[in-house]
C-alpha cells in the first residue's frame, strides 16, 4: 500500500451511488469562448468532454450524490434514473482514477 | 494555408537563472542574462494576449521561475484570465509562505522535478548539494496546502535502474501524477549523451516497471512515460506538431515554436514586445516554417503517419542530419536511421565518461 509523507495510507477512491463527487484540486471545467465548447483543464491536459459528460460534471459540486445526479439527469432527459446511474458511474470512476474527481 | 487553430499552451520561461546544474538541462547552451528578462508589465501583457488567443494553460517555467519576485502577480493574472497555471519548479529555495501565497493567488498545479530517489545521487546529478532535501520539503508544503502535485523524474543511464524507488518516492511525496521522462538529447544533454543514454536492457526493464506500477497504483498514482526515441522506430510527435498547440516565450520575450528552435539557423524569431502574439502565432516565418505537412520531403511527404508524428522533431533532424527539413532520424524510414543505432552502440559499449554539469549563468545568485 502506498503511504503518504504523514504515514497514512493512500488508497484508490472507489465511487458508489452515495458518493458526493466534486472536481479535485488541479482540475477545472469551464466554457471556452475561443473553441465554443466546454473544456476540462487538468495537469498537462486539456480535455473536451462530451455533452453528456459535461452535464454530469456540472453537477459535481460535492453536495449531490451520484444517485442524485442521475435523478436530476433522469428528469431532464426523461430517462430511467437507474440506467443513467449505470452509465455515469464508470465515467466518474475513470475521472477519479485520473485524479480529477474527489468525493 | 487554412485558418490556424488556436494554441493550447504557453510555456513561459520566466528566467534562465537556476540553482541547479543538471547535465541534461533543456535550456539553450547560451542562456539569456537577467538584465534581458521581460518586466512584470510585459509578462502580464503576454498573459493577457495569450488568453485572448485562446490559450488554456500557462506553464511557468525557467530556469527556476520562483526567482522572479513577481510570480504571485503573474499567477493571479492567469487566474483572472481563466488560464490554468502550472508551476514547474526545481523546488529550490521556495519557502512555505511563498507557496501559500502562490496557492492563494490561484495556482492550479505544481510540478517538482527530482533527479533520483536518494539525496546522494539526486544532489550529484543536480550538481547542487541540499537540492534533494528541499524538494522533499516543498512537496510536503504542496501537500499541506492541498495543491495538485506532479513529480517529474528525468531518467537516463545513471538513474533509470532506480525507477522502482523513484516511483515509491513520488508516492511518499504525495504526488498524484508522475512523469518518467527519458532525457531528450538536445543542447546540454547532447554533450552528455554518451554518459546519459540508457542501454536497451535498461529501457526494456523500465517499461516493465512502469506497466507494473500503473497496475499496482491504479487510481493512486498516474504515471506518464516518455520513451527514449533513440530506441524507437517511429519518431515522437514533437510538440504535438510544429505550431499546432504551443508557444514558448523565452525570458527576453522571443516567441519560439519549441524551446530548442533557436538551434535551427534558417529561422528568425520575433519578440512579443514588438509584435502581437496572435500575429506571431499566425503569420511569422518561424511558426509557419514547419507547420502542417507542406514543408515535408520524402519519406515524410507520402507517409501515412505524417499527421500522426508530424515528421518527428525538427531540432533533432537539424542536430543530427544538419537539415531541419529532413525526416527525424529516429524514424526507421529515415535514410540516416542507421547512425542512431551506431551512436547508441558506441555510447553504451564503454564505461560512461564523467557528467559535464550545466554551466550556469555568470554572476548567478542575484535573486
Amino acid at each position: 500500500m502506498a503511504s503518504r509523507s504523514d504515514g497514512r495510507p493512500r488508497s484508490r477512491l472507489v465511487l458508489a451511488a452515495v458518493s458526493r463527487p466534486a472536481l479535485a484540486r488541479g482540475a477545472r471545467l469551464r466554457f471556452d469562448d475561443t473553441r465554443r465548447c466546454w473544456i476540462m483543464l487538468a495537469p498537462e491536459k486539456v480535455l473536451t468532454p462530451s455533452a453528456s459528460a459535461v452535464a454530469v460534471l456540472r453537477l459535481c459540486d460535492g453536495r449531490v450524490t451520484i444517485a442524485g445526479i442521475a435523478g436530476i439527469l433522469a428528469e431532464e432527459f426523461d430517462a430511467p434514473q437507474g440506467a443513467i446511474l449505470v452509465d455515469i458511474l464508470p465515467v466518474l470512476q475513470d475521472l477519479a482514477d485520473k485524479g480529477y474527481i474527489t468525493a | 494555408m487554412t485558418a490556424v487553430p488556436a494554441p493550447i499552451g504557453l510555456l513561459a520561461e520566466l528566467t534562465h537563472r537556476c540553482p541547479l546544474q543538471c547535465p541534461y538541462c533543456s535550456n539553450p547552451i547560451a542562456l539569456e542574462p537577467p538584465r534581458a528578462e521581460l518586466s512584470t508589465t510585459q509578462w502580464l501583457d503576454v498573459l493577457d494576449q495569450a488568453a485572448g488567443l485562446g490559450i488554456c494553460q500557462v506553464h511557468l517555467s525557467g530556469g527556476e521561475p520562483t526567482v522572479r519576485r513577481d510570480l504571485e502577480q503573474l499567477v493571479a493574472s492567469a487566474a483572472r484570465l481563466g488560464l490554468y497555471s502550472n508551476l514547474i519548479t526545481s523546488g529550490f529555495g521556495v519557502k512555505r509562505e511563498r507557496l501559500a501565497a502562490l496557492a492563494s493567488a490561484g495556482l492550479d498545479h505544481v510540478q517538482i522535478s527530482i533527479q533520483d530517489a536518494t539525496a546522494r545521487s539526486g544532489d550529484r546529478i543536480a550538481g547542487a548539494s541540499g537540492a534533494h532535501a528541499r524538494k522533499v520539503e516543498l512537496a510536503g508544503f504542496a501537500q499541506e496546502l492541498g495543491l495538485a502535485l506532479t513529480i517529474n523524474a528525468p531518467v537516463h543511464r545513471q538513474n533509470i535502474d532506480h525507477l522502482e524507488d523513484i516511483i515509491e518516492f513520488a508516492l511518499a511525496l504525495g504526488a498524484r501524477r508522475l512523469e518518467v521522462a527519458n532525457v531528450q538529447y538536445y543542447g546540454w544533454a547532447l554533450k552528455n549523451r554518451a554518459t546519459l543514454l540508457p542501454t536497451r536492457d535498461q529501457v526494456a526493464s523500465s517499461v516493465i516497471v512502469v506497466e507494473q506500477a500503473r497496475e499496482r497504483f491504479k487510481g493512486v498514482l498516474n504515471i506518464d512515460y516518455v520513451a527514449p526515441d533513440y530506441y524507437a522506430s517511429r519518431p515522437k510527435a514533437c510538440m504535438g506538431g510544429w505550431g499546432r498547440g504551443v508557444i514558448n516565450v523565452t525570458p527576453s520575450g522571443k516567441a519560439l515554436p519549441c524551446h530548442a528552435a533557436e538551434t535551427i539557423p534558417s529561422l528568425s524569431f520575433e519578440n512579443v514586445t514588438l509584435r502581437p502574439l496572435r500575429e506571431i502565432w499566425t503569420n511569422s516565418q518561424s511558426f509557419n516554417a514547419f507547420r502542417g505537412t507542406g514543408w515535408m520531403r520524402e519519406p515524410c511527404r507520402t507517409c501515412e503517419l505524417r499527421e500522426v508524428d508530424w515528421g518527428g522533431c525538427r531540432c533533432q533532424a537539424m542536430a543530427i542530419t544538419g537539415d531541419a527539413a529532413n525526416t527525424d532520424p529516429m524514424c526507421a524510414k529515415s535514410p540516416r536511421h542507421g547512425e542512431i543505432a551506431l551512436t547508441v552502440a558506441a555510447a553504451v559499449d564503454k564505461p560512461p565518461p564523467d557528467l559535464v554539469p550545466r554551466r550556469p549563468l555568470a554572476g548567478r545568485g542575484r535573486s
